[in-house]
């Protein structure tokens, strides 16, 4: 009997549910400097064959967030709180044990760096069939035969003489398609991305990205592709969540966030892009200011200390997540970029030549919106 | 990691000086000298894995064997070698280790080279070279048995411990180091002497014991460090069980440290044996052991120093190329560990 039959696959699944229902979800970590609240309350669903692109700084908890959802995290000083539905089921229940016929079968991951995510003494064939053999009950034939599939298909020339090779052997672009194949080789239902480019050469990225996102499609499977950078998520997303301090400050369909953008820290990131028509050196504006403490984090807008839009009321109430109006698009900011209320803000801290959290801001900044 | 014991401010690396040369007559203590080997290899790991790969130079990955390797690794063989041609050797020529080579009074304690074999003959008339040749055998065996013996056990103890972490590591580990709070040498002299037997069989067992507490830490240390690895976490994404983590990721990667580790812990082993003879707790004679052979040339010191000098130096020797070589290999891997 193969493993597959012991899930109790249809057990406490329900078809018609969202594939990836996130409600609420907390991850704490207790440390001794105090605890940590990496994740801190993020709901949101994912329907099937849907991307979403998370975006934030760096130690903005997205990594802790896909890791939370996968349940990959340790029970040992972590405080987790919340559901993570899939199809229906709460997986954030399951033991380790029942979680291993979901993860590579049902979840995946590609991770960063694919200099560490392969082992270094095994090869790249045996690292594919691994869970071939454990998920899908192959036989040794057909496992070679789907390794080399698996391998053309993430666009590895000579996939046969491939399976031979150690990862280092491999360049760093071919590595992660490598990584690419072995996280879908069982054709999971929703693969996280994590920051699956950072590693690599700029003119790699594109390819992997253009890679995962055909694979995506082809297999109707639903992504979430993590990255600090909204360059990487534009065009590639159908939605869109921006991340600060572990929570989402902002959510909206891909071209909306783009267009539309309400949280004064999505344009700050919006304005850190490197734009094709900027001369080859200019300096991209980085956002000032530190990352927020997630041991103390300030009383009111985790992000006001860093806001050029901050009033008093910023620093001391937390805006709570609100409508946009447009389908799917909330945010948290009571003075959201492009509108009356934004724009007064604004144009109050020009004025005083600082926001309320006193950043200093000057009137060519208020008037660039 | 250039060097093997550079000056960590601060933070002392264990045991910086663990080169167990050639005092080993002064009955070092076996346990400690392995642990702080194992402490030094377990405190590089923890380095290297705090160290950002970006940072190990790039000329360091190419870093050679160097020849000092090459001229022990001869010397090994050449010890191997002769060790396992001894029986056919014999044929061709080479005398009996346990007959006196005449009859005569006056072919006992030749000096080498003088007509009687080319390391002399001791008191009882028997040929020097003979009786090293098979002692190597002795020698070999149980110093090769005896860390096979530590390291299988050592690294279950220890993979288990650094894996599972908790509770059982803290079992594990207090285990491991209630056997080292023993003077190893005792410890080992305690078991041949309870078991009665002084076969090659008894001594093995009691040199290996003494060695599974520092394999054990050196393979907790390295589980530990290849836990944390992003592959082990890839390997749990794909559903893989913690058996097949330990067994297919974390050991083949644990491996690489424990069998440089390995070749100086068979030079400490050897010397452990020669200790044990030394103090008649090995193979009985006639049979010839490197320490017995030392231990009886003590009578005829001054008369015929080459009856203890010739098993000394061979010993010397090869305790001192299995431990070039090891540290070698050991710096070896260390850096391609940190180049991955
Ligand atoms: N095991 C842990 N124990 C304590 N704190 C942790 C742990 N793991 C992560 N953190 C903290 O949680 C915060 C969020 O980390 P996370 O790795 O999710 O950031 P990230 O958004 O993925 O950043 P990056 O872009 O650098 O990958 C960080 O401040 C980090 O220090
Ligand atoms: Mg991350």
């Amino acid at each position: 009997m193969s493993r597959k039959d012991l899930t109790g696959s249809a057990a406490g699944r329900d078809p018609n549910a969202p594939l990836l229902d996130v409600r609420d979800i907390k991850t704490h970590f207790r440390t001794e400097r105090g605890t940590v609240r990496a994740v801190d309350g993020v709901s949101f669903t994912l329907q099937r064959g849907r991307t979403l692109g998370v975006v934030g700084e760096s130690g903005s908890g997205k990594s802790v967030l896909s890791k939370s959802i996968m349940g990959l995290l340790p029970r040992r000083n972590v405080l987790r709180e919340g559901q993570v539905l899939y199809e229906g089921l709460d997986v954030s229940v399951l033991d380790e044990n029942q979680m291993r016929n979901i993860w590579g079968a049902e979840m995946s991951m590609v991770f960063q760096d694919p200099m560490t995510s392969l082992n270094p003494v095994m090869k790249i064939g045996k690292q594919i069939k691994e869970s071939l053999y454990l998920h899908l009950n192959m036989s040794k034939d057909d496992a070679h035969d789907t390794a080399v599939a698996l391998l053309s298909s993430v666009n590895i020339p000579e996939p046969e003489q491939r399976l031979e090779e150690y990862p280092h052997q491999l360049s760093g672009g071919m590595r992660q398609r490598v990584v690419i194949a072995i996280a879908l080789a069982c054709g999971p239902k929703l693969l996280f991305a994590d920051e699956p480019t950072t590693a690599l050469d700029v003119t790699v990225q594109a390819q992997i990205l253009n890679l995962l996102q055909q694979q995506q499609h082809e297999r109707h499977m639903a992504m979430i592709l993590v990255t600090h950078d909204l360059g990487v998520v534009a065009g590639r997303t159908d939605d869109i969540a921006v991340m600060y301090a572990g929570r989402v400050v902002e959510t909206a369909p891909t071209a909306t966030l783009f267009t539309a953008m309400r949280h004064p820290y999505t344009e700050a990131l919006m304005a850190s892009i490197p734009k094709l028509t900027d001369p080859s050196h200019t300096r991209l504006e980085a956002i000032g200011g530190r990352p927020p403490d997630l041991i103390n984090p300030p009383a009111g807008c985790k992000f006001a200390p860093r806001c050029k839009y901050a009033q008093d009321r910023c620093l001391q109430e937390d805006p709570p997540l609100m409508d946009a109006g447009e389908p799917g698009h909330s945010f948290r900011c009571f003075y959201p970029v492009g509108t009356d209320a934004g724009a007064q803000a604004l144009a109050n801290n020009a004025a005083a030549g600082r926001s309320a959290s006193g950043v200093p801001v000057t009137l060519a900044a208020s008037g660039s919106h | 990691m250039p060097e093997h014991s550079p000056e960590h401010p601060g933070n002392q690396a264990p045991g910086s000086n663990y080169f167990p040369s050639g005092d080993f007559l002064e009955s070092p203590n076996l346990a400690t000298e392995l642990t702080q080997i194992a402490d030094v290899d377990a405190y590089n790991l923890e380095a290297l894995h705090n160290l950002d790969p970006d940072q190990v130079p790039e000329d360091a990955v190419k870093k050679r064997l160097g020849w000092t390797f090459w001229i022990a690794a001869a010397w090994i063989f050449l010890i191997v070698a002769l060790a396992l041609l001894a029986p056919l050797l014999e044929k061709l020529g080479m005398p009996d280790p346990t007959q006196p080579v005449c009859t005569s009074r006056d072919c006992s304690l030749q000096p080498p080279l003088s007509g009687y074999g080319l390391m002399g003959t001791d008191k009882l008339r028997r040929d020097i070279f003979a009786r090293v040749i098979w002692g190597a055998r002795v020698s070999i065996l149980v110093g090769v048995a005896a860390v096979i013996f530590g390291i299988f056990f050592g690294s279950i103890i220890g993979i288990i411990a650094g894996f599972f972490k908790g509770k059982v590591q803290t079992v594990l580990m207090g285990a491991m180091d209630v056997l080292l709070a023993f003077p190893a040498l005792l410890l080992a002299m305690s078991i041949v002497t309870f078991l009665d037997d002084k076969s090659v069989k008894t001594i093995v067992l009691a040199i290996g014991i003494v060695a599974i507490p520092p394999v054990a830490r050196l393979v907790r240390a390295s589980t530990l460090v290849f836990a944390e690895r992003e592959f082990v976490l890839a390997a749990r994404t794909l559903g893989a069980s913690n058996g097949r983590v330990i067994t297919k990721e974390i050991l083949p990667n644990a491996v690489l440290p424990i069998v440089s580790f390995g070749i100086i812990g068979v030079a400490v082993a050897i010397v452990a044996e020669g200790a044990l003879a030394f103090l008649g707790l090995s193979i009985p004679p006639p049979d010839p052991t490197w320490g017995s052979m030392i231990n009886e040339g003590r009578a005829t010191l001054e008369t015929a120093p080459w009856v203890t000098l010739m098993p000394c130096l061979v010993l010397f020797l090869t305790v001192l190329s299995l431990n070039l070589a090891g540290d070698r290999l050991r710096e070896y891997f260390d850096i391609r560990e940190g180049a991955l």
